[in-house]
């Protein structure tokens, strides 16, 4: 199952386009297709602080605010999410792709 | 991205507002999944110098774009005034000050290499060098890491 035949809003990129259609099993899924399935409880850690961080501020944060502020560091991040950790924990906790410097 | 992509930037200037072009470049690489090697030569060795990376300035003086007469510029306090405020400015875009964009560049997994001959020049050993630095190497080895790289010079 890949998460195109979901019914969800994706862009041509594969990022969801609609936060809220998101759910757990499509952050697997989208695990699997950015080859770093399965998700850890590190992995988890970041993606709910994430969702919970850009509910409430209205924007998806920076790397480096999640770095920060998530409990998992830069060179965490970049071990769990390599080759691509913006894009990567985005299109997992289903919000568009990034569009920050930082 | 594709994962052969590599991007090797030489930092060239010492001065606040040249330190951040190839720290952001070198981390959005980074974010995007593409290689990155920052290479620091002459008054950019400042950058990465441990008693001068906290104190680097903008300067007014021969700065066009700062929109003032030249000799206000070169008033006393005018360097101090215009560096506190591109500080402030960064800070409110989220950018870490410099010693902090270093070290999370190189978490990031970019390069940070020094040049063997403007160290030699300024009289730098790699113990007056942040920690970051992977090495002082000379201009030959640093475009063997740069093979197959897209180059930027700043």
């Amino acid at each position: 199952m890949l998460t195109k035949e979901l019914n969800v809003a994706l862009d041509a990129e594969g990022f969801m386009t609609d936060p809220s259609q998101w759910t757990p099993e499509i952050a697997e899924m989208m695990a699997v297709e950015e080859g770093i399935a399965p998700l850890t409880e590190r992995h988890w850690q970041v993606i709910n602080w994430v969702r919970q961080e850009a509910a409430s501020s209205g924007e998806f944060p920076s790397l480096r605010a999640i770095s920060k502020r998530s409990g998992v560091d830069t060179k965490e991040l970049y071990e769990l999410f390599p080759k691509g950790p913006a894009r990567k924990i985005a299109r997992c906790a289903g919000y568009p792709k990034p569009k920050g410097c930082i | 991205m594709s994962e052969e992509r590599k991007l090797a930037i030489i930092c060239s200037k010492g001065s606040l507002d040249m330190a951040y072009p190839g720290l952001v470049l070198a981390n959005a690489a980074r974010m995007m999944g593409i290689e990155a090697d920052l290479f620091f030569t002459f008054w950019g060795m400042d950058i990465i110098t441990k008693d001068k990376v906290d104190h680097l300035k903008v300067v007014p003086v021969g700065n066009p774009a700062m929109h003032m007469p030249q000799f206000v510029g070169g008033l006393p306090g005018m360097t101090d005034m215009a560096t506190t405020m591109m500080k402030r400015e960064i800070e409110k875009l989220d950018m870490p000050p410099v010693r902090e964009f270093l070290e999370m560049v190189h978490d990031a997994g970019c390069g940070i290499w020094a040049c063997k001959m403007a160290a030699e020049m300024m009289h730098l050993k790699r113990e007056d060098l942040v920690d970051e630095v992977d090495g002082i190497i000379g201009a030959m080895e640093f475009l063997e890491k740069a093979e197959g790289a897209q180059l930027l010079f700043i």
